[in-house]
């Protein structure tokens, strides 16, 4: 098992740095490039979440992101020591509905559920928060054997 | 830090804003201000083209949800060209298609508003 790990301060311009890192382990991992440009939108929507919601914009959090992979999965973990987080709070989105009131949140969230395998959130409150997020892989010809 | 940038030009009454690069949380107030802009103006027939777009996530969806409803109001409309598969995929999955009308090419996309 391959364990990789970034730390960078809670600013949206990591985003870019956080996406290349995700991408680069992945790919290292033997994922396949389309299932590369999924892992990475749903990273980038769990840290944007992260630093807008947990640290409310502050820049100067801590975000750390790991990568680890398993013969059959990818599994990316996020920790910050922001405001925990209840992820049972944010309903499924409504598009028509935002669309009249004009809300964009819980779209990110949605996404990652939806282009993950599994997305599973665990808070100490008051200490860190984790988001671990993952992707089943498709046996390759070169990992059966 | 992504590479995002737009341009804007005019084709008489419509307004196109080109997307190159990455649309992210970082990079999404460039998209904002450019509405913003051709809201003061009063530019309201606006066709987004994204065929130099690599990646988009929902922050740079967000913003077209935020600025279509003030645009429709005033007559006008933001309409959407040249996506990728990838970047339709997105747009997409989140039901995007029922609220927007999406061209294969800009020049399409102009032309519903010349109509």
């Amino acid at each position: 098992m391959k364990t990789k790990k970034l730390n960078v301060k809670s600013r949206t311009e990591n985003l870019s740095l956080i996406r290349d890192f995700v991408s680069s382990s992945a790919a290292e991992a033997g994922v396949t490039s389309d299932v590369i440009e999924n892992i990475i939108l749903a990273v980038d929507e769990a840290c944007t979440n992260i630093i807008k919601h947990a640290y409310k914009s502050y820049p100067d959090g801590e975000l750390i992101v790991k990568t680890k992979s398993t013969r059959n999965r990818f599994i990316i973990s996020i920790t910050d020591y922001g405001k925990s987080f209840e992820p049972d709070a944010i309903p499924e989105p409504d598009l028509q509905k935002y669309y009249r009131q004009k809300r964009v949140g819980g779209l990110g969230m949605y996404l990652m559920k939806t282009l993950m395998d599994d997305v599973k959130y665990v808070s100490i409150p008051g200490k860190r928060n984790e988001v671990q997020l993952s992707k089943n892989l498709k046996l390759t010809q070169q990992n059966v054997r | 830090m992504a590479d995002f940038n737009t341009s804007i030009k005019d084709q008489g009454a419509v307004s196109i804003i080109n997307l190159k690069g990455y649309l992210d949380a970082h990079t999404a107030p460039i998209l904002e201000n450019n509405f913003v802009d051709l809201i003061d103006k009063n530019r309201f027939n606006i066709v987004v083209d994204f065929k130099e777009l690599a990646y988009i996530s929902s922050a740079g969806l967000g913003v077209f949800m935020a600025y279509i409803e003030k645009i429709r109001e005033s007559k006008g409309d933001i309409k959407l060209s040249g996506m990728t598969e990838k970047v339709f995929n997105i747009f997409d999955l989140l039901g995007f298609p029922l609220l927007y009308e999406i061209f294969k090419s800009e020049d399409e996309a102009v032309k519903k508003f010349i109509e």
